[in-house]
């Protein structure tokens, strides 16, 4: 529901084509280490207009997908 | 020299937080206390600061709840646009022999003094990292250093601030962020106001008991430190080295 929001941000971020990345892509794999992930979930809050709170590990691009998904169920 | 920032001083309606927020404010810092308790000695911080032709406002907010920093964090954010400088002195003691120490005892210090400034940092965090600066000030102590007899709950939680102090400072030095901690030794405060003849007090080498304004000094150095990160400053008359 928010892949291709996510996959944008990432595509920016690292200047890679946003066509490579796939749902179960890994954020190590995309070159995003663990303090870029908190500064993507940044970005993702201004582009999407919501916070978010995430208080668990993601690693793939779908984990984040689905955690963002939970919390706005 | 600290224009254009805002500082976040929590416990800082009076003793060793209060003398900080009228440093920073002298040195043109706009001022946002975290008080618990004392509204009217928090509103009298705020009037002296801004005698110095500062901004200064305050905020009733227990740090040891995870929630109500969230909304006080929150809150300066809409009053002031962002949290630059962030000073984590809220802190109580309960002291007792460890035999008799009750559980609630110990839970209730490191609830406030150690949880409360992970709570404040973790709500502070969002706001350096996306400023891509930030500056943090955790005040321990020189119980935290040495052990203190009586204060297994004390020097615990402020031991446990110079850790969280070192980890922050290594996880957000890439984003210009910097943590740091002051280590005070006696000081002339309420909550030291029954250990003046205590001994040791007589073995501290500069022979007195420091004053707040002594530790807001450093607290104004760190502030400014560009380069200082993971440091902690012993304000303490050499007690402890």
């Amino acid at each position: 529901m928010y892949f291709n929001a996510i996959a944008n941000v990432i595509a920016g971020r690292t200047g890679c084509d946003v066509s490579t990345i796939k749902p179960e892509s890994t954020f190590v794999e995309l070159g995003i280490d663990s303090l870029d992930t908190v500064e993507l979930l940044m970005q993702l809050e201004d582009e999407l207009g919501f916070e978010i709170e995430l208080d668990q590990a993601v690693t793939t691009v779908d984990d984040l997908d689905k955690a963002i998904q939970s919390k706005q169920g | 020299m600290l224009k254009g920032n805002v500082a976040l001083i929590t416990g800082g309606s009076r003793g060793i937080g209060a003398a900080i927020a009228k440093k920073y404010a002298a040195l043109g810092a706009d001022i946002a206390i975290v008080y618990a308790g004392n509204a009217q000695a928090a509103e009298e911080v705020c009037r002296a600061c801004e005698a110095l032709g500062v901004q200064a406002r305050a905020y009733r907010c227990n740090v040891a709840d995870f929630e109500e920093c969230k909304r006080a964090v929150a809150a300066v954010k809409g009053d002031f646009g962002t949290v630059d400088i962030l000073v984590n002195n809220a802190g109580i003691a309960k002291d007792g022999m460890l035999a008799m120490m009750s559980k609630d005892a110990f839970d209730q210090v490191v609830d406030t003094n150690l949880k409360g400034a992970f709570h404040m940092i973790r709500h502070c965090a969002p706001l350096f990292i996306r400023a891509r600066k930030g500056c943090i000030v955790n005040i321990s102590s020189v119980s935290g250093l040495m052990g203190n007899a009586g204060q297994c709950n004390y020097a615990a939680s402020k031991a446990g601030l110079i850790g969280l102090t070192k980890a922050v400072a290594r996880e957000l030095a890439p984003r210009n962020i910097r943590c740091n901690a002051i280590a005070p030794g006696f000081i002339q405060t309420d909550m030291t106001a029954a250990l003046s003849d205590a001994p040791l007090v007589q073995a501290i080498p500069l022979g007195t008991m420091g004053a707040p304004e002594d530790v807001a000094d450093a607290a104004a150095y760190l502030a400014m430190a560009k380069y200082v990160t993971g440091e902690v400053l012993r304000v303490d008359g050499g007690l402890a080295m």
